[in-house]
This record gives structure tokens, sequence and C-alpha cells, in this order.
């Protein structure tokens, strides 16, 4: 709206108005490639910097192992990596999903009713202040060593994140809108349908972001108190039998692990609410 | 003066400001009349002690009649167009709509707001139909109507675009298609070119006045700018603050349609004056 434009050219203002929009909007999301290059150079450089390290001082692999022995021990043991890593996916996915399953409608049950609000919401509060590694070796005691203690100390961790994004989205309807909803006479039902929810979805997604980088640790730590699976059971196990090279592989696969359960979340909040992730 | 069109070509200079009796008392006038505000006070609690926003208002609102509220910031303009809405209740006194008593929310009116606050999640179009939706209107008719009413505000061929994707101006002018997409007798609206630079706000103004002419309504205007006011209302009502009340109603001698060049007319400035004395009297 640069131009001095008057009623008589509206139109043509409104054209332009029109491109303006248009252009911040469809301008997508540039990755140069030095965006890309640089991060990875400089990852290439400090591994180098490592093996040179580890070469030089003659530090046993059992002590720390060089980057070329954590490869060669991909290699040697990728189906053992490969089956207990499905078992902390597994965890880990499964105490996620738990997570959102009971965190969402709790937030909403919250927002919606001032009691629960008084009375779970500070307890919900307190639970989240007692630290989930505590809470593990007793789960442990009471349920055993399946793979249901780690879903719940991943679903520990995950819950919090989850009802306070949610609940904070459910009431950031901003208050002309819910005004005007109100106006209509619009039912709880509608309300919640046509405004809440939706607005409350990137909030949503804020937490489980937050909640799936927890995840994984969550499985881990599980799986550290007592278990005979999965990749903390592996880096346990490797370690106090000194094959140090094979519990470094265990945890680049975790980070992995975690990595690709972040972009995964991003991606479906992306398909999800495109409204709020388009720059 | 010429023939009014808000008022049907009924002659100018009938009493606009009249005593709650009177306007009970005279049956004609009953039914000339959309809004009837009798008697209007709104306290709120505030930490030190109650605040009056709005003291003693009386107001007749004709049917098909664009007025406007002015007054500075504290006025309670917008109290008084949130009271219309049924939204808040006066804390005494009563208001009447098409007669009958207001006391929840009506259908039959339709609200503008100084933001948009369009849905960022629904299409132009949608956000358009969410009056309709919510009040379970026949969404064939109201999409034809919805489509009708983005065309004349030249929207068409942006029903299918995100809010994202438009201008403020643009997207104000979606939210005054939502604000008539139930075909609402009574258009709220408060400060709603506020937000938007001073050329958009003029095409608007113009725009609107377009869409009034065309489906006939009683709008409520809320601004605090008198030349807008002005250029657009039949009649102005000027509010003063602490406590807000109405100072006076003025009638607009402009003629229809308003072009921009009228705010150069002498009888643009003198109500221009008036109005700026009326409001600054504290």
């Amino acid at each position: 709206m640069s131009d001095p434009t008057t009623a008589d050219s509206a139109l043509a203002d409104r054209a332009s108005e029109a491109d303006d929009g248009a252009e911040a909007w469809v301008d997508p999301e540039r990755v140069s490639l030095k965006d890309v290059l640089l991060p990875l150079v400089t990852f290439a450089v400090l591994l180098l910097i490592w093996e040179a390290a580890v070469r030089e001082a003659k530090i046993p692999a059992w002590l720390l192992p060089s980057p070329t022995v954590i490869g060669e021990a991909f290699a040697d043991w990728w189906r053992e990596l490969l089956a207990h890593s499905l078992v902390t996916l597994y965890e880990t996915l499964a105490g996620f999903a738990l997570s959102i399953a009971l965190g969402v409608p709790l937030a909403v049950a919250v927002v919606y009713s001032p009691v629960l609000q008084k009375t779970i919401y500070p307890i919900l509060l307190a639970l989240q202040s007692v630290p989930k590694v505590a809470i593990a070796p007793l789960l442990a005691l009471w349920i055993g060593f399946g793979a249901m203690p780690k879903i719940i100390v991943v679903f520990l961790v995950c819950f919090f994140p989850i009802v306070v994004a949610t609940a904070t989205g459910l009431t950031a309807v901003p208050p002309a809108l819910m005004d005007l909803i109100r106006s209509l006479s619009a039912t709880p039902f509608q309300t919640f349908v046509k405004a809440r929810f939706p607005t409350a979805m990137p909030h949503i997604f804020v937490g489980l972001k937050i909640a799936i980088t927890f995840a994984v640790i969550g499985a881990v730590i599980g799986e550290f108190v007592g278990s005979e699976s999965g990749l903390g059971y592996l880096i346990l196990v490797s370690s106090s039998q000194s094959r140090t090279p094979v519990a470094f592989a265990a945890l680049v696969v975790l980070t992995l692990m975690s990595i690709v359960l972040y972009y995964a979340v991003e991606f479906v909040e992306r398909l999800m609410v495109p409204w709020a992730t388009k720059t | 003066m010429l023939p009014d069109p808000a008022t049907g070509g009924r002659a100018a200079g009938e009493p606009t400001v009249t005593a709650s009796s009177a306007a009970l008392a005279s049956e004609t006038s009953r039914a000339m009349t959309k809004i009837q505000i009798f008697d209007v006070y709104k306290t709120y609690a505030t930490r030190s002690g109650r605040t009056t926003a709005l003291q003693k208002v009386d107001l007749d609102i004709r049917e098909n009649e664009f007025i406007a509220l002015v007054g500075p910031s504290g006025c309670g303009k917008s109290t008084l167009l949130k009271l219309i809405t049924a939204l808040i209740r006066p804390s005494r006194g009563k208001i009447l709509l098409g007669g009958t008593l207001l006391d929840k929310p009506s259908r039959d009116v339709g609200i503008v707001f100084q933001q948009p606050v369009l849905m960022p999640w629904r299409s132009v179009l949608d956000n358009v139909l969410l009056p309709a939706e919510i009040l379970g209107l026949d969404m064939k008719e109201a999409r034809a109507r919805a489509v009708e009413l983005l065309d004349l505000v030249g929207l068409g061929g942006f029903e299918n675009r995100y809010p994202g994707e438009l201008s403020g101006g643009m997207q104000q002018r979606a939210a005054i298609c939502r604000g008539l997409v139930h075909d609402p007798s009574v258009l709220l609206m408060d400060e709603p070119f506020a937000a938007l630079d001073a050329m958009t706000r003029e095409d608007l103004g113009f725009e609107l006045l377009r869409i009034w002419e065309r489906h006939r309504k009683t709008v409520v205007f809320v601004t605090h700018n008198i030349p807008e006011a002005i250029l657009l209302a039949d009649r102005v009502v000027a509010m003063s603050p602490r406590p807000g009340r109405i100072e006076k109603v003025i009638d607009v001698d402009l003629p229809r349609p308003r072009t921009l060049d009228m705010q150069f007319t002498p009888a643009f400035k003198a109500h221009s004056d008036e109005i700026r004395a009326l409001i600054r009297r504290t």
C-alpha cells in the first residue's frame, strides 16, 4: 500500500494488497546450502579431532573408542542394536501415546471444571516435582521388569508438558472471538469444536515436541533400573563388560531416534496445523 | 436538506433523543425504533471502589439508521455497544431490541470488532460462514450469501484463501462479511477501522456505506475518530467520560451518498467543531 490510491482505484489497491499478502506467505522456507553445509563440516572436523586425539594419545577402546572403532561396532553388532532399538522405540511411543490419550482429555476437564482445576492441578504440579528417576525403581518393584514400567516412566515424563500446553491453548481464544461466539449463543460443544480446540492445537504441538524429547530419556531411565532389553540395557551391559564401542553405538542410535522422533512430531504438526507453522 | 435514505425520506427534525415515556407512548415511534435504551447505568467494581462506566443513558436508535458513538477513551461507548450485544447487563435501566427486552444475545445482531479475529485455520469463506454454522442456518443459502457479500467488499476470488494470506484491510472486510452473513437487522461495530492505515480506513468506510445502502441495517458504529463518524453516520452521539454519558445527539446535515470531499464543506466543519467541543468538555 505504498502508492497513493483513492477510493476510485480501490480495486487496484486491493489487488496490490493481495499481492503483498500472498508474497509474504507463499515464500517457502528456504534453506541455503550454507545452512546445511556449515554444521556438517563442523561436525566432521570434531570427529576428525576426536579420531586423531584417541590415536595420538593411544587411549584404549574400552575407555574411549574412536569414531572408526564405534563404526566397526555398528557393523558387528547391528542386529543387536536393531533389536534393542525396537524395544526402546516401542516403550517410547507407547508411553508417549498414553500421555496424549490421557493428558489432552485431562486438560480439557481441568479447563472446563473449576473444581478439577483446584483439586487435580496442584496434585499434578506436585507429581511433576518428583524426580522420575526416583520413581523408576519403585515401578520395577511393583510391576516388574517388562515393558510396562518403562512405558509408565515415559508416560510420567511426557504427561505434564502435554497437559499444561493443552490447558494453555484451550484458554488462548482471543476475547473478541469468544464474544462473537457467545453473542451467537453457541453451545459449549460448538465453542469447543469450532474455537477452543483448533486454537489449542499449535499449543498442544509445543507440548508434544517437548514431551517427545523427554520420552526417549524416560524409556532409557526405565531400562537402566531393571530390564533385559532395550538400548538402555545394552549400554549398561556393554559398559560393565568393557565393550565400550557398543555402548557408544547404542548412544548414537538413541540420539538419532530422539532426533527422528522430534522431526516426526514436527512433520505431523505441519500437516495438522499448517496455519501456525507457515512462516 | 436531501431526503435521508436512512430514515426512508422521513422528515428530519423529529425528536431524536426522547424520554423513555415519550418513546413508549407513541405507537409510530415504536415502529420506527429499532433499539431503545432507557435510563441505562453501568457500574463496575474495581479495586478502588465502584466505577460508573455509563450514567443515565437514554437513546433511541431508529430502524436502518447509521448511528455513530463518538467520544474519548473511557466514555463508555464500547460498554454501550457491548450492552446492546447483551454480553453484559446494565446495572440499571433496560434495553429493548425491536420492542422486546434484550436479556440474552440476539441472533438479529451482527458484530465487528477492532481486530478481525478471523480463525487462521479456516478459509475466508468458512470464516464468514461461522455465524451461520453456529446458528444452524441453511448452509446452502448462507454460502450463496457469503459469496455475494465477499464479492461486494471486493474479496471475490479470495473465498478459499486463508486469513494469513490477506492484508489487514482484507481481513477486516472478511470480518464485516462475517458480521452480516446471518442477515441480522442490527450491525454493531466497535472501532472496526481503528487498526487500519488511514487510506484503507477511508476505503473501508465507503465500502461499508455501499453495503449498508444495499442491505439496509441498523448500524451502531463506535469510533473515536470524529471525521469518520460524521462522514458515515446519520446521527452522531457525542459522549464524554467519567462518568460516561451522552452529551448530545447530532443530526448530520450531509446528503447521501457521502463523498470524501464533503469533509471540506462548512456543514462538516460545523459538526466537527461542535462534537469536538462537546466531548472535550469534562
